[in-house]
């Protein structure tokens, strides 16, 4: 038996055990830190499992000698107490060995994290930038820009009492509708800053989480050994809905990676052509980009919450157009929370969902709003 | 009655005011100590409703009671109410209490400051707490207050922003007070190195909170001109800096950790020799290491903030000073365990309240080492991990502290000794149910699960179950403790003697249980023989 295998054994019998005393039958038991496909994961978990004994040793000497002390010395046993109350000897010694032990795990982190900042020699560049509550990912030798945000399926059933079980959705909370795509066995270069709050971009196998910080890029690296679908989350809090703003990185060999860059970029060409549309068609795009970009906060059925106007029947989505154009693209002066989704949407999103949240939930306006009016609304 | 017999009267150590102008207008450093203890406790349980409602939606995965931005107000409240209403105020109650009496002193220096840093919390709470009820909510961007997301809170932003100021206000006269009394007026004899530990380690506290608690106030003022008067300390955009922030707020965060446990590492240092029948093991050791821990804990801020990218140097720096910290935090659980070590151990309920402290705070402190490596610090941190690791150092490491104490001197303070069976009952409950409530959620850290999230994947739905039941019945549990003083405080139970423990040393256990309204009027002295070390 190996020793990896040893290890899960011992800890799924711990975990095992504990379970029999809840009571509770477990399918699967997370326990552990992830090993990740990367030489740093590896290195971080190596030095996570060594800490992980060598405190394991010291607490288990350390409980050792109180439990035996709580047993052998007490009153009902007849013991005696000494009055001694002071060691030189034993002072010294337990001050020395620890710092010779914190030494001994200081060599090894210092290592580690010197190998962690060389962010050199990078082969490609993704830039990512955390928005209230999506990733906007670019690639910066690709000319690639995409937004990324909770999978519609997810963001239905984690809405408040939405009926729907959670176990029915497969990775539930940890899919997205735009994955990113990077080749394997290259030295990426990520760089991590924000629009608007703080947010911090963590891919456990990747071995690390970096903020992403409004007015700062962050540089980091990552070299993925193995091809698969690696999820990770936002780790700062960043608002109303830090738990719902996943990553996905399909993690694909070199060759597939170029025919992705190549039908990427094919895509985002159609998308900015500047056509006019139809009211179906308007209606129907629209009805999606406000499932991800607005519903979070106005609600799927326009009402709004709490903190958050209703858009059915409200002042601005049956008013003036050209007003509400300018809310949307770029953003409201009177509340902060409200965005300006210029800088997220293209024309023609925008120009879907503004025609939309004029047309649906009873708003009835017949307003239809074309992409040549949003780029004229552009500041 | 005669004047003449009135104005004896008025001569007359027992003689209180009656009525509600007793509190009111208090200047009596043990009734300002009760005011503070069972504020604090009102607010434990306030807290601990916050936490309960956290619990329940995170039972199962799904949203089924709260919407995601009231679940992070439950978050961001539950934590200022339990550190800056439940643990700072217990603190300073037991210290209100405890240490005119244990230095020998007639009150504490000044008594009518002493009345207005208790008088200020009601107001800064009643302030903080009524930000539910406005546009835009309670504050939901995290206790830390980080910008720019806690700029986007509504109408609560202000009075969250001048609760805090209140709230440093009230320290910081808390904090003078103690450090006027200790210093001037403790009893003939009493010297520095003959205090008991439980004021050595409020005296180091009273300097931590005088250093740290100006630096948090400026850093929200701060954050006050941002939002309203045109500034941009920190604004990107404005040519601020959204870090110079945490800086400045770690800077009073890391030792704020400190200024709770201290008082509680004093606490456990005065009863664990009690029950061990034993001096305290290296006394002077202990003093060293409570400052030392208190020197360093200045210089270790930004392992709170690892993840926003620091240079190479910087984390380093801050990684071997975190480290160091290690060092005298270990003597202070050598020396518990030495004073253990051959006595004559019985185990009422404040020794088992204080062992308890010993196990698990350890248990805390080795998650602590490990996050204080950087490298593996970028994986635990803002994961589960982290909120296991400080929940164990909080929980049975602060509180139990605390409520060690409670129980080793309610029967001091009230004259009626507690119910042991309900304190022993208080005692097991709560260890068994805090360690189902915060040892999985190691797990879950380190699989992924990230804090401050009110939904999750299904993988972790079983250890959340797991961790919300513990949650529940640790929350119960804590109502015994309140039945137990209600019990005391009514006079219910057997007559505590003067000494209370049949070991029990120090000045406080030389005056009547309870003590007189006014305790010592002329000064005790002190000897060696009969200090408490």
């Amino acid at each position: 038996m190996s020793v990896d295998k040893l290890k899960r054994t011992v800890l799924g019998l711990i975990a095992v055990s504990l379970f029999f005393v809840s009571g509770v039958v477990l399918a699967e038991y997370p326990l552990n830190l992830t090993e990740g496909v990367t030489p740093t994961s590896q290195k971080v978990y190596d030095l996570h499992m060594t800490i992980f004994y060598i405190v394991t040793v010291i607490g288990i000497a350390v409980f050792a000698v109180m439990t035996w002390s709580i047993f052998h010395h007490r009153k009902s046993k007849g013991a005696v107490p000494a009055q001694f109350h002071h060691s030189t000897f034993a002072e010294i010694t337990w001050t020395i060995i620890p710092i010779l032990i914190l030494v001994g795990m200081a060599i090894p982190a210092t290592k580690t994290l010197v190998f962690m900042e060389q962010t050199g020699d990078a082969e490609m560049t993704l830039k990512v930038t955390g928005y209230q509550w999506k990733w906007k990912y670019d690639y910066l030798d690709e000319d690639i820009s995409f937004f990324s945000s909770l999978a519609a399926a997810d963001n239905e059933a984690r809405q408040l009492n939405s009926g729907i079980d959670p176990s029915t959705i497969e990775n539930y909370l940890k899919n997205v509708d735009n994955p990113i795509v990077l080749p394997v066995d290259t030295k990426i270069r990520i760089l991590t800053t924000a629009a608007d709050v703080i947010h911090s971009w963590w891919v456990p196998d990747l071995g690390w989480k970096r903020d992403a910080i409004p007015g700062y890029i962050n540089d980091n690296w990552t070299y993925i050994e193995e091809p698969g679908v690696y999820r990770g989350k936002c780790t700062e809090l960043c608002g109303k809905d830090h738990g719902f703003m996943p990553i996905v990185v399909h993690a694909v060999s070199k060759e597939d990676y170029v025919t992705w860059v190549a039908e990427k970029k094919a895509e985002q060409a159609a998308a900015s052509s500047g056509k006019d549309m139809t009211m179906a068609e308007l209606m129907e795009k629209g009805k999606t980009v406000y499932g991800t970009n607005c519903a979070a906060c106005h609600m799927p059925n326009g009402e709004g919450g709490a903190a958050f106007p209703a858009l059915a029947g409200s002042a601005i989505a049956t008013g003036d157009v050209a007003n509400h154009v300018d809310i949307v693209v770029n953003g409201s002066k009177n509340n902060p929370m409200m965005q300006a989704f210029g800088q997220q949407l293209n024309d023609a999103d925008l120009a879907a969902v503004i025609t939309y949240e004029r047309n649906a939930w009873g708003n009835d306006t017949g307003d239809m709003v074309q992409p040549s009016d949003v780029k004229a609304a552009r500041k | 009655m005669n004047d003449a017999a009135v104005h004896d009267d008025h001569h007359d150590h027992d003689h209180k005011p009656t009525g509600i102008g007793r509190w009111l207008f208090s200047t009596n450093h043990k009734d300002i100590g009760t005011m503070y203890l069972v504020f604090s406790l009102f607010m434990f349980f306030v807290g601990g409703a916050m936490a309960l409602v956290i619990r329940a939606e995170l039972f199962q995965p799904g949203m089924q009671f709260v919407d995601p931005q009231f679940f992070n107000s439950m978050t961001t409240v539950h934590a200022l109410v339990m550190i800056f209403g439940a643990l700072m105020p217990a603190g300073v109650g037991l210290a209100n209490w405890m240490i005119p009496i244990m230095i020998g002193a007639p009150d504490m220096a000044m008594p009518r400051m002493n009345n207005m840093s208790f008088w200020i919390l009601p107001f800064a709470f009643t302030l903080l707490l009524s930000t539910f009820f406005m546009p835009g909510g309670a504050p939901a961007g995290g206790w830390t207050m980080y910008p720019p997301l806690v700029l986007q809170l509504g109408d609560g932003f202000p009075f969250l922003i001048f609760a805090v100021h209140f709230l440093g206000i009230s320290s910081i006269m808390g904090a003078i007070n103690i450090i006027a009394t200790v210093f001037n007026m403790r009893a003939p004899g009493m010297t520095f190195m003959r205090l008991p530990l439980f004021v050595w380690t409020w005296i180091i506290t009273a300097f931590l909170l005088i250093a740290s608690m100006p630096v948090l106030a400026g850093a929200v003022t701060m954050l006050l001109t941002d939002k309203f008067f045109g500034t941009a300390f920190f604004d990107a955009a404005g040519g601020g800096d959204p870090l110079l922030f945490q800086h400045v707020f770690w800077f009073f965060g890391h030792p704020e950790v400190y200024i709770l446990v201290l008082p509680s590492f004093g606490i456990i240092s005065q009863i664990i020799p009690t029950f061990a029948r034993k001096p305290l093991f290296g006394y002077a050791s202990m003093v060293y290491a409570t400052a030392s821990i208190a020197f360093l804990s200045f210089f270790v801020w930004a392992h709170h903030m690892f993840a926003v990218g620091m240079p190479l140097t910087g984390e380093l720096f801050f990684m071997y000073a975190t480290m160091a910290i290690a060092v005298p935090t270990g003597v202070k659980i050598f020396n518990w365990t030495a004073t253990m070590w051959k006595g004559s151990m019985t185990f009422e309920t404040p020794m088992l309240f204080s062992i308890g402290v010993l196990f698990m705070f350890s248990i805390g402190g080795f998650s602590g080492l490990m996050m204080g490596i950087t490298p593996v610090d970028f994986q635990y941190h803002d994961t589960y991990f982290i909120v296991a690791h400080f929940h164990y150092v909080i929980v049975p490491g602060i509180i139990y502290g605390v409520i060690a104490g409670v129980y080793y001197w309610l029967p001091k303070w009230t004259g009626v000794m507690y119910d042991e069976k309900l304190g022993k009952l208080h005692f097991w409950l709560s260890t068994i149910s805090v360690n189902v409530l915060f040892f999985p959620m190691h797990f879950i850290g380190l699989a992924g699960m990230p804090r401050r999230i009110p939904d999750y994947s299904t993988q972790f739905a079983d250890w959340n179950a797991i961790i919300s039941i513990g949650g529940f019945v640790f929350g119960l549990s804590q109502l015994i403790l309140v039945w137990v003083v209600i019990k005391c405080a009514r006079g219910d139970g057997e007559k505590a003697t003067d000494q209370v423990w049949e070991s029990a040393h120090g000045l406080e256990f030389t005056l009547p249980s309870p003590p007189p309204f006014h305790s010592f009027t002329t000064p005790p002295v002190v000897t060696d023989a009969t200090a408490h070390s």
